[in-house]
């Protein structure tokens, strides 16, 4: 039963996937992502990893998948289909991909996990005392990122502002 | 327990080369940032899976997958800040037509 369900999650996020970056139209591909990433979302929770889900459908589907919908209204004509791939460059796409999964199978292949059955304890008390641990845990890069995401933030109203001087050349 | 982690793997290799087809295929500049997503969520698959099948007593791959995921918002954020500035110019955002970045 549950392989079952993970089957059909798999199946889920690969059919979606393959559309999300096949479909012709570039709205109907967001919200194919959309999808996949709400698939992937099911996959954290039939793993039983709700804080990760949380934060996948949170962040993901609430937040990036969002704001890529909304870029796609600012930038593209309605009802207007992306350029079709040659013949040429998508045989050799495939060809590279058939090639990378070929790679990463005799990879996988290889090994043999021994897995263990413990219970991951991820509430969210335990996630932030770990995280935020001076001894063995991640604190300075946690301070890195924020201020990562305070650059990036900057950085991006500064590229996408409107400068004055093109407004008058407008 | 431990084919469930292959099960997994499987599919996170599959998931990332659908994003590496998406790359190599579109010309679009939105179309490549969402593959660009696809292959950063499949790597996260792997991050999350390992912790909880391999190393349940820790959590450092739920911490890495958070890392990943705050870098990949901003990361959309200002490709989406450069994209929309070069529609400005160009209303175009094809990366075959935009060939100011060449340079």
């Amino acid at each position: 039963m549950d392989s079952i369900i993970f089957y059909c999650i798999a199946l889920f996020i690969l059919i979606s996937g393959l559309l999300a970056v096949t479909a012709r139209h570039i709205f109907r591909a967001a919200i194919w992502l959309l999808f996949t990433l709400m698939g992937i979302a099911a996959l954290y929770f039939w793993m039983n990893v709700f804080f990760v889900a949380a934060v996948q459908i949170i962040i993901y589907v609430g937040g990036i998948v969002v704001l890529i919908i909304f870029s796609i209204f600012l930038t593209q004509q309605a009802g207007q289909k992306m350029a079709v791939t040659s013949a040429k460059q998508s045989v050799f796409s495939v060809a590279a991909v058939l090639f990378g999964i070929a790679f990463i199978a005799s990879i996988i292949g290889r090994f043999y996990f021994v897995g263990r059955s413990e219970t991951l304890n991820d509430s969210v008390n335990t996630i932030g005392t770990q995280l935020m641990s001076f001894t063995n845990g991640y604190a300075l890069p946690f301070e890195l990122v924020s201020l990562l995401l305070l650059a990036a933030m900057v950085g991006s109203i500064l590229i996408a502002m409107k400068h004055k001087t093109e407004n008058k050349n407008n | 327990m431990p084919e469930v982690l292959q099960k997994i793997l499987w599919l996170s290799t599959a998931l990332f080369f659908i994003g590496v087809y998406g790359m190599l295929t579109r010309r679009n500049m939105l179309a490549i940032l969402m593959s660009l997503e696809l292959m950063l969520n499949s790597v996260n698959i792997n991050f999350v899976a390992f912790n909880k099948y391999l190393h349940p007593e820790k959590l450092d791959g739920i911490f890495f997958f958070l890392f990943i995921v705050t870098i990949a918002a901003a990361e959309a954020a200002v490709a989406i800040a450069i994209i929309i500035h070069l529609y400005r110019y160009h209303k175009n955002i094809d990366v075959g037509e935009t060939e100011e970045f060449k340079y």
